[in-house]
Order: structure tokens, then C-alpha cells, then sequence
């Protein structure tokens, strides 16, 4: 508990643990964002999201080692990476909507491990990392630190959020997609064609995860494996933000990424995984239990 | 359901059966076959992949320079892989499967200390002996094994040095020793947790204190709460390990937040190309080394160090990092054994490993009775204007090591 | 009754190839003791996620405590080697059991995929804690103690153990499911809350299936640790992107729901497995990813289900295909 003391010393590295917490976790949401939609609309839980992540990355990682600016790479690996979610949903994805959820996550895991080794076996399994060339910004004395690139991060997470919530409603697709997310039998009755809407979700899913693997890619490193991390953080902050609440996604990422932060400062590293699991499982004991209650009041 | 849909399950009991027994490794008369289980996919695939090529480029370059010799016969090597995607239970199924059912002369180590942990006991239980270059844990060499030779130092050996200098820095500025304070950031595994015990073991030693001791979880992409760490409790020097990510996310995180501290020390930074991703970010990071290809040794197969670089440069396309190195002195170590032995009889070249003191590029080779190499030491560089300069031992250094590193602001 | 006499005959037939396997073929051994363990691991996770309807992702949680008790044991309990390990084996098991009966009520509670990410969560940290506590050795991993027989003797050794367990878990599983139990888990997986209104109490029974899966998992633990003889937290014990995903791979493979399902998915899937790694050196885990996509979106009822089907299909093509005995879509509406 020594961390602990050291916290109380200097509450200024609170600031710090808080504010790097912040922007990890906005990538973080960034993901999640993606899982939600497509648990949301689609009754999909994806196991590969992380994956989707990995290859955004390197699509970055590989135009840029052609001389093209992340700035550009970013968008055109979102755009790469729907046409790359069209194909995926095309061939495999369609055939599973209607199954048991329990199908999508086997499906997806298939999908997941085949990419990952088809990652290491095209990129190869060296970790790559992109120079964002940003410097960092020095608060309170160099005592809180943040490097730029994550504020990139950061904003970037938050657009693209505000961007799908605007998309969402005001565009006929994304009202399509609402639509359907609320009850895909009727929007069918009433003529919306719930397959190219979720086609369109799918893709979109697959662009945005490729915006977040740059943004990996230039704030950490990527190589073939790193997708289960995303995966299972996504699927938390889903749970905790609660299904279809997308607002809700970037504020329980954030979170998260606080957590972690302070978690691994208090605890010491290697019980942040757990810590943050744990936490995982206590809150969905406690949410079944307020459910549970619920329940009970209304019989 | 009926009585074929339940017969298959017997059936395909059979059809498994049926397939070990016909499969039969068919070595030819003049070859000599080593196993190797290494990690080509998994979080160990570039290293394994590096252990590989070592391999490879040892057994060619022995085949042609007239292969092995064996009383009056000569044999060429021939290399069996199996791929354990960088994890320990698959490993050891795969060696028990090059020994038994491809029916492999002798066993080269595969990537990492896990691994080679998991291996250890199988190449010990069929009394075969085994070479390895990549299984630095000390934990191996405890427990007795008899068929285990390691051409490596043990990982607790890695940041050894770094301390060293350390102290002997600190008594240069006229400070006690014993009031020098060191951060540790390692990623929590085999290996890393061995670097660890050793700095720890040579920090008591001093009466340093360890202020952080952090062990990363090995799925953790960030290590931005140790260093915020570092920063509050300013210790004088950050060791980190944690393979060719821990290497990454040091010298990229340290720089993106300014975190300064007078000595950055870390394993892994050649493999990990930090100078060529990092440029000048990744200046005064010390970086432990099992070799060097500055060093000076005579190689019976490849003349000296520098000729390894550059034909193994030549033939695979990058520099050849230690672990490439100590994958290929692995080989020759085999080789050696072999021909002292004169006979491809497991027990007598495990014998005549056993007596080996020879000299190869990678440093002089001779077994202690736990399978250790005590005969090579470690090397310490530095990285100074975007070069790896040896600093320790001091017998190769070429310059003395800058300590404490300037202020960030105060660098260019 | 027929259908009965074949059963028994099949078991038996199965038995004695089990026993004679070793002998047969030698050179195997450790991969057909692997292939019982995967059995075990398929018909202890169908308990559960087949017959009563809750997917756990967790259940390798069971198999890593058992693991590690038993190396504990033998390493702190100054034994003699098989007495340890006897005791080992028995402690993993109550281990595992006392640990499920611990978590069931608060974990059971929780319904449909929920349920799946909790186990999934409770592995992990199970996983991570056993990294990072040195009294288990922490990342470092274990080592579990040399075998004192005849080096000859060992693997068959650990055979032996591991066919015995399956045997035991199969045939435990198969009384189960015929008695009483099998029909009240059967009934929660098709309708939870109807089979509670119907004055089941299944959180007992719940917990009963769990901590049965927990048992034969717990006590697999012990000789796993010993015939690898290196036990690694993440890769070996609790190795969640493998053992824990497999389970429930072969399970649905062969059809979940089913008894025979369970270990003609191990069985296939095994066998597939050990081919890809012999001969698709590196490329082996693609072929698996699209293995399992494949047996996913097109064979969603698994082996016995499809065959099910096929077999139906010529007799008269206009009726349905004889519902399995498996319901592939437990309701999860009551989550939503």
C-alpha cells in the first residue's frame, strides 16, 4: 500500500493517472462503440473485433511506410475496412444473424484466430510501431505529461462518436438501422431491408475498428496479437454502458481506462488484469441482483 | 441416432490409432536429425523465428563445409521443426512427438525460458540430450537435469552489469551506493522474472533501494502507470524487461512523456530494432546483450563475429540479433559433440557435451555440471548517437558509459 | 431396449481399445491421453452449456485449481510421490467442487450470454492471480516432481489415470442424465422460469451440475500438470484461448445436448488438430479459424445433429428435420 502513500504525497499524480486514464480509455470506447452497434442492431457479439483493430493498424502502418501521412491513412483505412466488413458479412456473417447468439461468438473466434495467424503470417509477428512526430504537452510543472498523440486519440474517438450519433439519427440509413435494432421484424414488414442494414452496421463496425487500429498503431505499437486486449475491454464497457446506450459507451470507456490506470498504480501491475475482471464479474453479479429485484417488485 | 452415428466414435479412436502407427520418420543413412519446436506463430513468433533462422543457417554453412564428421563418415545436418505457438504445453507435447514418432538424433531448445522449461523435462525423461540458446532461466538449471546444455548466461545475468555501473557511478559522484534508488518494470514471465531476481540479488548487495517493482501483465499494452510512478518517486535508474514489447513501450512511453531518469536500462533492444523505430528518442538506453558481433572470437565454421553478421546478413536480409547468435553457436555446440563422440549414440554425445570447452564466434563454450555455459560473460551497450557501444564488460568497451543521461530538454 | 444393448456393447468396445491403445500404438501415447482429457473437457462443459442451456466460457477456471492443488500438494505435503498424488488429485477435485458450490448461486444467477462473459471474466483473473502470486510459483510457473517409476512407464502411466477419469466422468454423466437430474437440467435450459414456477429449484440443481463439471475437471487437473510436468499459469492451467475455448469447440462440433456429441467432437477435433499441426506447418491455427467457422455457420447442430438430419431427409423430404435433442436457442429474451 506504499503506491497508496505515495498518491497522498503528490495528489498531483492523480491528475495524471485520471488524464492518461481518460485517453486510453477513449480508444478504448472507440471499440467498444463498434461492439455496441453490432450487439445492438445484430445480436452479434464479435470475438474478432480486436482483430478488426490489428489489420486498421496495419493498413496504417503499411501506407504510411509508403510515404502517405496518417492523417490520410486513418480515413482510408476505415474506408478499406468496410469494404473489408461488406466482404466479411457477405460470405460468412449473413449466415449467422438469425442463430443463437452463442454461434456468432464461436463463428467470430473462428474468425478471430484466422486472422490473427494470417496477421503474423503476411505482416510478420514483429511489433511495429508508427513516429506520430507530435510532442507532448508538459502541466503542472512536468508533473502531469501528455503526449499529443493521445489528445489526437482522444478527439478523434469523440467525433467519430458524435459523427455515429448524428448518423444515426438523421441519416435515412441510420434511422434504418435504429429501426431495425428495435425490432427488425417490423422494420421488415414496413419495408426496410434489414439485410443491407446490416451489412451497412457490419461495415461500419469493421471502419470504425480500422480508424481505432491506427490510432493504436501511432499511440502504442501493433503486431498480430494484440486483439484480444481490445476485445475483451470492448466487451466490458459495453456491459457497463448497457446495451444500446452509446453515449453511455465513451463515458463507461473513459472509466475504464481510469480504473485500469489507478488499479495498476495502487495494486501494482500485475494485478491490473484482475482487478479490472473482477470487476467484470462483480458487476454483473450486482447487476442480475438489481435486476433480479426489479423483477421481483414488478410481479 | 443409430447405431453408425454412434460406432463413429469408436471408428475415429481407430483411425487415430491407425495414424501413429504408421507414421515412421524415415532418415536417410547420412543425415543427422536435430528437433527443434519453435514458436513461428504466438507471441514469440519473431524471436522464434530469429531462433530459426540460426538454425538453419548454421546447419547449411556445416553441410557445406563438409558436414559432421563421424569416425570416417561424413553426415549432413538436417533440422526437424514443429511450431509451438509460444506456449509451454504444446511445446512439450511436440518434443515427445520429434522423439518418439519422428525418431530425431538429438533436440535443439526452442524459443524462451517457459518454453524450454516445458521442454526440459521430456529431452531429460527420453535421455536425449538437448542444445539450447534461447532458455535463459535460471530455474533450469536447479533441478538437476542431466541431458540439458544451455550455450547462454541465465537471465539474472542480463541487467547485472547495469547495476554494476550503477554503483560504481555513484561512487564517482561521491555518493554512497547505498543511497542510489531503482525502478523495475517487468513483464510478468519466465524470463523477466529472472531478470529481476538478479538486479534485486545485486541491488541488496549495494543496499540499493528498489523503490517500484512492477511486473507487467503479458496481455498489457501500456505502461504509462509505472512511469507516472517513476516520475513521483524520481529513482536513479529504470530497469525494464519484458522481451522485444517491453524494449518498445519503454523507450517509446519514457520519451512521449519526458520521464526522465539518469540511467534507462532494458534486455531486448537489438531484436527489437529500437534505433531504427525510435531514432534519437532511444539515446543512453543501456541494453543487455548476449553477444555482440564486435566481439573477438575465432569460429571454427564462420572465422569471426563480424563474418557471421554479414553472411548471415547476406543470406536472410537483417542483422542478426543475439538470439539469431546463440540459435546458431546452439548448432555448433551439437556439431562438436558429435564428431568428439564419434558415434550418434545419445548418452556418448551427451558425454562429450559434457567436455566441451571450444571457442566459437559467440563466445567460449564450456559446461558447469548443471548444463550452464560458464564460460562467456554478458555485454552491456549503450546506445550513443544512434549506435550500440558496448560499455561493459570492459574488456570489449569502447567508450565509457555516459551517466547520469542528460535532461531531456538538454538533449538534441 | 435394443438401443441400449448397442450402447453398452459400443462402451465396452471403446473400453478395451482405451486399454489396449497403449500397447497398439506406443509412439502416441501422449496424444491419445490428451485425446481422453479433451473427452473429459467436452462432456464436463456439455453439462452445463449443452443439457442445461448456460454457455460458461469459465470452466478451464475448475480445470486450473485442480492443477494447482495437486502440484501444491506434492510439492508441500512431504509425501511419498503416488500418495501425493492421489491426495492431489482428490484435493483438485473438492477444490474445483468447493469452488463452484462458493461461486454457483451469484454466478447461476446470471442468464444467457451475461453468464458466458462472467466465466469468462472468473478465468481470467484465476489466471492472472495465479501469475502473479509467488506462493504458486507466480509467472515463473511450477514444476511438478520427477516420476519415480521407469521412465517407460511413465506416460502410460498418466494414460491410464486420464482414460480412467473420462470413463468415469462419461459414465457418471450418462447415469445422470438419465436419471431425474437430466430431465430437470433439460427442463431449464428449455424454460427457466416455467421449470421454477413448476416448483423446481434450480438454483440447486444449477449448482449440482456445475460442481459435478468442476469435480471431474478438478481432479483432470492433477495428472495434466504431472504428464507435462511444467505447469505455466496462462498456458497450461488456465489456458483460456485454448483449453476454455476448446471445450466448448468439440462440444458443439459433435452436437451439444447430446451424450455421444461431446466425444465425437473431441474426437474429430483432436484428430483434425494434431493433422493441421503435423502438416501445415505455421499455417495450422488458419485452417483451424476457418475449421470452426465452417463447422459453425454450417453445421450449427454438430455432428450428430446434421447426421441427424441427413439421415431424415430421404425417408421424406416435405417434413422437418426431427427436432435434436439439443434446443439450439435457449430463450434469452427475459435479458433484453
Amino acid at each position: 500500500m506504499s503506491n497508496l502513500s505515495v498518491l497522498f504525497d503528490a495528489p498531483i499524480l492523480l491528475v495524471q493517472l485520471i488524464v492518461s486514464g481518460i485517453l486510453v480509455g477513449a480508444i478504448f470506447a472507440l471499440v467498444a462503440y463498434g461492439m455496441a452497434l453490432l450487439w445492438g442492431v445484430m445480436n452479434i457479439i464479435n470475438i474478432a473485433q480486436g482483430e478488426f483493430v490489428m489489420i486498421g493498424g496495419y493498413i496504417v502502418f503499411f501506407l504510411a511506410r509508403a510515404g502517405v501521412s496518417p492523417i490520410f491513412g486513418i480515413p482510408i483505412a476505415a474506408v478499406v475496412m468496410y469494404g473489408f466488413g461488406l466482404a466479411l458479412y457477405r460470405s460468412v456473417i449473413w449466415r449467422i444473424i438469425d442463430q443463437d447468439m452463442f454461434i456468432s461468438i464461436l463463428a467470430t473466434f473462428g474468425i478471430s484466430i484466422l486472422l490473427q495467424q494470417l496477421g503474423n503470417q503476411l505482416f510478420g509477428s514483429d511489433i511495429r510501431t508508427l513516429p506520430s512526430h507530435l510532442p507532448s504537452l508538459f502541466l503542472a510543472g512536468g508533473m502531469v505529461t501528455v503526449p499529443e498523440i493521445k489528445i489526437v486519440g482522444f478527439v478523434a474517438a469523440l467525433a467519430v462518436g458524435a459523427a455515429l450519433v448524428v448518423f444515426l439519427r438523421y441519416t435515412r440509413l441510420g434511422q434504418a438501422i435504429r429501426a431495425t435494432a428495435q425490432n427488425a421484424r417490423a422494420a421488415r414488414v414496413l419495408g426496410i431491408d434489414t439485410d443491407r442494414v446490416y451489412a451497412a452496421t457490419f461495415a461500419l463496425n469493421c471502419a470504425i475498428c480500422g480508424a481505432a487500429g491506427g490510432l493504436v498503431a501511432m499511440t502504442w505499437f501493433i503486431q498480430p496479437y494484440l486483439g484480444l486486449t481490445y476485445t475483451l475491454r470492448s466487451f466490458m464497457i459495453v456491459i457497463v454502458a448497457g446495451l444500446g446506450n452509446l453515449p453511455g459507451v465513451i463515458l463507461a470507456g473513459t472509466g475504464l481506462g481510469v480504473v485500469e490506470q489507478a488499479a495498476g498504480f495502487i495494486l501494482g501491475a500485475e494485478y491490473q488484469t484482475a482487478f479490472v475482471f473482477l470487476l467484470l464479474v462483480v458487476i454483473l453479479v450486482g447487476r442480475n441482483m438489481v435486476l433480479a429485484r426489479q423483477r421481483r417488485y414488478l410481479k | 441416432m443409430n447405431f453408425k452415428l454412434k460406432t463413429l466414435a469408436a471408428m475415429s479412436v481407430a483411425a487415430m490409432l491407425g495414424a501413429g502407427v504408421a507414421q515412421v520418420a524415415s532418415a536417410a543413412d547420412d543425415t543427422i536429425v536435430l528437433g527443434a519446436a519453435v514458436s513461428l506463430t504466438g507471441k514469440y513468433a519473431t524471436l522464434g523465428h530469429n531462433t530459426q533462422d540460426g538454425y538453419n543457417f548454421t546447419a547449411k554453412r556445416i553441410n557445406e563445409t563438409g558436414g559432421v564428421k563421424v569416425g570416417s563418415k561424413h553426415y549432413k545436418l538436417k533440422i526437424a521443426y514443429y511450431d509451438d505457438e509460444s506456449t509451454s504445453a504444446r511445446g512439450a507435447q511436440l518434443v515427445e512427438r520429434l522423439i518418439k514418432q519422428d525418431h530425431v538424433n538429438f533436440v535443439l531448445g526452442p524459443y524462451s525460458s517457459a518454453l524450454t522449461k516445458a521442454v526440459a523435462p521430456i529431452t531429460e525423461k527420453y535421455k536425449i540430450p538437448m542444445v539450447e540458446g534461447n532458455g535463459a532461466s535460471r530455474g533450469l538449471f536447479t533441478k538437476g537435469y542431466k541431458y540439458l546444455f544451455a550455450v547462454l548466461n541465465t537471465s539474472d545475468y542480463y541487467l547485472r552489469p547495469a547495476v554494476a555501473i550503477l554503483a560504481e557511478e555513484a561512487k564517482k559522484e561521491g555518493r554512497d551506493p547505498k543511497s542510489m534508488k531503482i525502478a523495475i518494470a517487468v513483464e510478468n514471465d519466465n524470463f523477466s522474472r529472472d531478470v529481476r531476481d538478479g538486479v534485486l540479488e545485486d541491488a541488496k548487495k549495494y543496499g540499493m533501494k528498489v523503490v517500484i517493482d512492477d511486473k507487467l501483465p503479458p496481455d498489457l499494452n501500456d505502461m504509462s502507470t509505472t512511469l507516472t510512478k517513476v516520475k513521483a518517486l524520481k529513482p536513479d535508474a529504470l530497469l525494464i524487461s519484458g522481451h522485444d514489447k517491453g524494449a518498445i513501450l519503454g523507450i517509446r512511453q519514457v520519451a512521449a512523456q519526458k520521464v526522465y531518469v539518469p540511467m534507462l536500462a532494458m534486455t531486448h533492444c537489438d531484436s527489437a530494432k529500437v534505433i531504427k523505430k525510435f531514432g534519437k528518442d532511444a539515446n543512453y538506453a543501456f541494453c543487455a546483450s548476449q553477444w555482440d558481433s564486435n566481439l573477438t572470437y575465432k569460429d571454427r565454421w564462420f572465422g569471426n563475429p563480424q563474418k557471421f553478421a554479414e553472411d548471415f546478413k547476406k543470406a536472410y536480409n537483417y542483422d542478426p540479433p543475439y538470439q539469431v547468435a546463440e540459435s546458431a553457436a546452439a548448432v555448433e555446440v551439437f556439431a562438436d559433440a558429435i564428431e568428439r563422440a564419434g558415434s550418434l549414440d545419445p548418452q556418448k554425445v551427451r558425454d562429450a557435451l559434457t567436455k566441451t570447452d571450444m571457442v566459437t564466434f559467440y563466445g567460449p563454450v564450456k559446461f558447469d555440471s548443471t548444463g550452464k555455459n560458464v564460460g562467456k560473460s554478458m555485454v552491456l551497450y549503450q546506445i550513443q548517437n544512434g549506435k550500440y557501444v558496448v560499455v561493459a564488460p570492459s574488456k570489449w568497451a569502447k567508450t565509457k558509459p555516459i551517466y547520469p543521461a542528460p535532461q531531456w530538454d538538454k538533449r538534441q | 431396449m435394443n438401443n441400449r444393448k448397442r450402447d453398452i456393447a459400443i462402451i465396452v468396445a471403446i473400453g478395451v481399445a482405451g486399454i489396449a491403445a497403449p500397447w497398439v500404438a506406443p509412439a502416441v501415447t501422449t496424444q491419445l491421453a490428451f485425446l481422453w482429457l479433451m473427452i473429459l473437457f467436452a462432456l464436463t462443459w456439455d453439462i452445463n452449456g449443452g443439457q442445461m442451456g448456460y454457455n460458461s466460457f469459465g470452466n478451464v477456471l475448475f480445470f486450473g485449481l485442480g492443477v494447482y492443488a495437486c502440484a501444491l500438494l506434492q510439492r508441500d505435503s512431504g509425501l511419498s510421490y503416488y500418495v501425493a498424488l492421489g491426495c492431489g488429485i482428490g484435493l483438485g477435485a473438492l477444490v474445483a467442487a468447493g469452488v463452484a458450490l462458493i461461486l454457483g448461486p451469484a454466478i447461476l444467477a446470471i442468464r444467457g450470454h451475461y453468464f458466458a462473459i462472467a466465466t469468462l471474466g472468473l478465468a481470467i483473473v484465476a489466471a492472472d492471480i495465479a501469475s502473479a502470486w509467488e506462493y504458486v510459483g507466480a509467472a515463473s510457473g511450477l514444476a511438478t516432481p520427477v516420476y519415480p517409476g521407469l521412465i517407460e512407464h511413465r506416460t502410460r502411466f498418466f494414460y491410464y489415470l486420464l482414460f480412467a477419469l473420462a470413463a468415469l466422468t462419461f459414465l457418471a454423466v450418462r447415469k445422470l442424465y438419465s436419471a431425474r437430474f437430466g430431465l430437470a437440467i433439460n427442463a431449464i435450459r428449455d424454460d427457466e422460469d416455467k421449470a421454477e414456477a413448476m416448483g423446481l429449484h434450480t438454483t440447486r440443481y444449477k449448482v449440482f451440475a456445475w460442481c459435478i463439471s468442476a469435480f471431474f475437471l478438478g481432479a483432470a487437473g492433477g495428472p495434466v500438470g504431472n504428464l507435462v510436468g511444467f505447469i505455466d499459469p496462462q498456458d497450461l492451467a488456465f489456458a483460456g484461448a485454448t483449453f476454455g475455448v476448446w471445450m466448448v469447440l468439440m462440444a458443439v462440433l459433435g452436437g451439444k445436448g447430446t451424450l455421444w456429441g461431446p466425444v465425437i467432437g473431441a474426437v474429430v477435433f483432436h484428430i483434425t488438430q494434431e493433422v493441421f499441426w503435423t502438416y501445415l506447418l505455421g499455417w495450422q491455427r488458419v485452417a483451424m479459424g476457418l475449421l470452426i467457422v465452417i463447422i459453425v455457420v454450417f453445421f450449427p447442430a454438430g455432428i450428430l445433429g446434421w447426421a441427424g438430419r441427413a439421415r431424415a431427409r430421404p425417408k421424406d423430404p416435405a417434413q422437418p428435420a426431427p427436432a435434436t435433442k439439443t434446443a439450439p436457442r435457449p430463450s434469452m429474451e427475459a435479458e433484453r
